[in-house]
């Protein structure tokens, strides 16, 4: 995977960095050419996986970069926390499943907001999130 | 930041001032709540306007407004839903049902006339 330019950190460790995430996410998203839709649709995929940070980790971290592949750039989103683990991926992508008290809806809801969406997890291991927006050519 | 909340005759005016966060939105929901009973209000407005994300939490607190307003005998309008931010909950999939809605607070009070007969 072929990065360029753009790094940015984002330490995740309360709600208030979920809202710090989003607009990071927002003007990254923004000085690479997104329009106006997207960047609120990738604002809002970076809130879902920085809530699920703080909801299950407690703290953990969003990585910002730029990606490009085949002549075509994306906004490259990951999320990773060393926090316990989700115990069953294939049950946590299903809309409404729920330990924490939340609708349920964060990580399936971020999936079908981006255009790549991959998930690594195991018990005690944390968690790595990955996900990619492509710029529209 | 807190949510201004407005009394106009029989309704409530909240009118978002900047972005929130989880815990401040979980704030403003129950102070809306409680001050439904202390006004007797009949009908709220929540002008989301300035909200730039509304995520899966947002959606549910602001939703949860509505039902625990609705328990407290007043109507819940929330209004100035800006387009990408609709389409952003589109496409994650979530939606207001169950809560009224209207393009802005114009509409917003000509709704709760209507659903409050006045």
């Amino acid at each position: 995977m072929t990065t360029v330019g753009l790094d940015i950190r984002v330490t995740i460790s309360s709600d208030a960095d979920i809202v710090t995430a989003r607009a990071q996410g927002r003007s990254a998203a923004r000085a690479m050419g997104f329009s106006t839709t997207d960047v609120t649709i990738i604002a809002t995929a970076i809130s879902e996986v920085a809530r699920n940070i703080v909801q299950y980790a407690g703290r953990g971290e969003i990585l910002l970069r730029e990606r490009r592949e085949d002549g075509r750039s994306g906004l490259l989103i990951v999320a990773r926390d060393e926090g316990p683990g989700i115990p069953d991926v294939e049950e946590a992508m299903r809309p409404g499943y729920s330990t924490s008290n939340s609708l349920g809806f964060g990580l399936p809801g971020a999936k079908r907001l981006v255009d790549e969406f991959e998930i690594e997890s195991s018990r005690g291991q944390g968690t790595t999130i990955t996900m990619t927006k492509w710029l529209a050519r | 930041m807190r949510v201004p909340i407005l009394k106009q005759e029989n309704y409530l005016i909240a009118s978002i001032q900047s972005t929130l966060t989880d815990e401040e939105l979980v704030e403003f929901r129950d102070d809306i709540t409680r001050q439904v009973g202390r006004h007797r209000a009949r009908g709220i407005v929540v002008d989301v306007t300035v909200l730039d994300v509304i995520d899966s939490f947002a959606v549910r607190t602001l939703r949860s407004i509505g039902e625990l307003t609705r328990l407290r005998g007043a109507h819940t309008v929330i209004v100035g839903i800006q387009p990408e931010v609709a389409i952003a909950m589109v496409q994650l999939g979530l939606g207001f049902e169950g809560a009224h809605t209207a393009l802005d607070l114009e509409e917003g009070i000509a709704l709760l006339d209507e659903l409050t007969g006045k």
